[in-house]
């Protein structure tokens, strides 16, 4: 991109012998619930541009807001799953600026009195435990979005003008945001990332959104500052923007902190501003400097009561609460019998919960990986998308892995249903019927394709008498070829046997 | 537009030109300076006259900000209708593929 220069970068173990960084997140989660946050608006992802806008979220005049109840209980819920307080008294307040996604020159948000504070998030990185502090959650709503109109395609340079879609202005948001995380030296660009994933893990749990980096219902600004070893004193830090995907979130901290300690080498200042992250060059380059916070001109939000969420409501709310990621990942690893590094192959490659269901619909947990990590892995490679998006189901896998436990197909047959059922064809048991997978029995058919297999080669025939033993091993695989590997070849080295000897 | 500091200091608090000139910017209001010496004083006096307030001994009476003693006024989460798109892109002063029509945004990047 033409804005990024390249800049001058310290390598990053480099960065480290002199710099300990210190980062901080601020998340934002788009609720999943039905309406708007103060309207009755449909939230529906991808609708036609502004078909789901009303008075209130346009911010017409006399409109009044009312508090959406379920993205009131998703944020208390987000709360205790992070070990927060919730506040017996909060209150939205409005954030005064201009901007063309905000139709009312406001965000109605939270200011001094979030819904929920002082909560922590512990997250694992290479075998340690990173304990990291959460300053508040609280509850704001979305902005519209901009279509930037001329000039490069979507990009504001050089844009004439710009067109604006508010179907998500109004939508709940949630801001999550961390205190400084200092301390993860070398680790801090994983932790990072680390947070981000278990963060979303939760909210996946909770069920309170979808949380898809790349539909935006879950966006990340990454802070970060270094200081010089020893000092008291933390740095000046930047905040990096459009960070949209858990790799890029290590990636901006490494970029900034291999830039930053540049800048400081060179006797300069970290100037405090906004960056944007491109994914393509994995760089930051610097966007506007931000408006002093006490230009926002926060008051509280008069045309809504405050919450006053009392002991019963969030007792409630905390004993519904599912189990939690941290703790179904132990308890599974205790239930499968798993080496730590085993259960982070099957978090990694996003199988836990598939494996899980699997095991559920009757596998063993032992045939459930396997299959996840294996033929399925390799299929969702290939086809490059996430595991859980192939066109089958846990129920399904745990299907084939009972057909081949009870011997009516081998792991190939097994593998040719899976290509019927990825096709849509049905459920495993039906494939197999369908395509006539089933491994052949001691029929007339494999008889038959065992004597043409003998006549057809009276010199393998030989070897195997005078001794040759390993010789049979090209009969069975003429069998096999003739019967396309739906024989048993157990079943066809014996029948062979009994025939030469 | 000058923005140079000339202390106009009435009654407490104090408003002066300055201020006046970063409100108006905040607002986007294009102010002359004539205007921010009279603004300034007539929000000074606003000012003043709300400033009486801080007189009243109300020590042990929480800041209020809703006159009417509610809490936890909530909706249920239903979706209902908006409204159809051409009512709302009528109220527009421009509009294009169907969306709202603005003119160019300078000096962010989104």
């Amino acid at each position: 991109m033409s804005e990024t220069r390249s800049e001058t970068l310290v390598e990053f173990d480099d960065v480290l012998t002199r710099y300990e960084p210190v980062i901080g997140l601020e998340t934002h989660v788009e609720l999943g619930t039905e309406s708007k946050m103060f309207c009755g608006c449909a939230t529906t992802f991808g609708a036609e541009p502004n078909t789901q806008t009303c008075p209130v979220c346009l911010g017409l005049p006399g409109s009044l807001p009312v508090a959406n109840a379920a993205a009131v209980e998703s944020t208390i819920r987000i709360g205790l799953a992070l070990g927060c307080r919730i506040a017996s008294w909060s209150r939205f307040a409005r954030k005064n600026y201009f901007y063309p996604d905000i139709p009312k020159g406001f965000q109605t948000s939270q200011y001094d009195e979030p819904l929920c504070t002082a909560g922590h998030l512990d997250v694992e990185v290479d075998g340690e435990t990173y304990r990291v502090e959460i300053e508040r959650v609280h509850l704001e709503e979305d902005t519209g979005k901009n279509l930037h109109v001329g000039g490069a395609t979507g990009r504001i340079h050089g844009a004439d003008h710009s067109l604006v879609d508010f179907n998500r202005a109004g939508i709940p948001l949630v801001e999550i945001v961390t205190r400084p995380v200092a301390g993860a030296g070398a680790k801090a660009p994983e932790v990072a990332r680390a947070y981000v994933t278990e963060l979303r893990e939760i909210i996946q749990a909770l069920g309170a959104s979808d949380v898809r980096m790349e539909q935006g219902s879950l966006r990340c600004d990454v802070n970060t500052s270094l200081a010089p070893i020893g000092s008291l004193e933390w740095g000046t830090r930047t905040e990096t923007k459009n960070v949209n995907s858990l790799r890029s979130v290590e990636r901006s901290v490494r970029y900034e902190m291999r830039r930053q300690a540049a800048v400081l080498d060179a006797g300069g200042r970290v100037v405090q501003e906004t960056r944007h992250f491109h994914e393509d060059t994995g760089s930051t380059s610097s966007g506007r400097s931000k408006e002093e916070a006490t230009d926002y001109r926060y008051f509280p939000e008069p045309d809504l009561v405050p919450l006053a969420p009392d002991a019963e409501w969030i007792e409630k709310l905390a004993a519904g609460l599912p189990e939690l990621p941290a703790a179904r990942r132990r308890r599974l690893q205790e239930e499968w019998g798993l080496s730590a590094t085993e259960l982070t192959w099957l978090v990694n490659a996003g199988a836990l919960g598939l494996v899980e269901q699997t095991v559920a619909a009757g596998a063993t947990p032992a045939d459930a990986r396997k299959w996840w990590l294996g033929e399925l892995a390799r299929r969702a490679n290939d086809a490059g998308v996430e595991l859980a998006d192939l066109a089958v189901t846990p129920a399904q896998v745990a299907e084939l892995t009972a057909l081949v436990a009870e011997g009516t197909i081998n792991d190939k047959l097994a593998r040719q249903a899976l290509d019927g059922v990825l096709a849509g064809e049905g459920d495993p048991r039906a494939v197999v019927e369908a395509r006539g997978l089933a491994v052949m029995g001691e029929s007339d058919e494999l008889v038959a394709a065992v004597e043409a297999a003998i006549a057809g080669a009276p010199d393998v025939v030989e070897k195997v008498r005078g001794g040759k033993v390993q010789a049979l091993g090209a009969l069975v695989g003429a069998v096999m070829k003739t019967t396309r590997g739906q024989a048993d070849a157990a079943t066809v080295r014996r029948m062979l046997e009994e025939r030469v000897r | 537009m000058s923005t140079e500091s000339t202390p106009d200091r009435g009654a407490t608090p104090a408003l002066g030109r300055q201020d006046i000139a970063h409100l108006a910017r905040l607002a986007r209001l294009a102010v002359t300076d004539e205007e921010l010496d009279r603004f300034a004083g007539q929000l000074g006096a606003v000012l003043d006259a709300v400033a009486q307030v801080q007189r009243a001994d109300a020590g042990d009476v929480a800041p209020t900000t809703h006159a009417v003693p509610l809490t936890n006024v909530l909706r249920p989460d239903v979706a209902t209708p908006s409204l159809p798109r051409d009512v709302v892109l009528a109220g527009a002063p421009a509009a294009e593929d169907d969306r709202f029509r603005v003119p160019r945004i300078l000096g962010e990047e989104e």
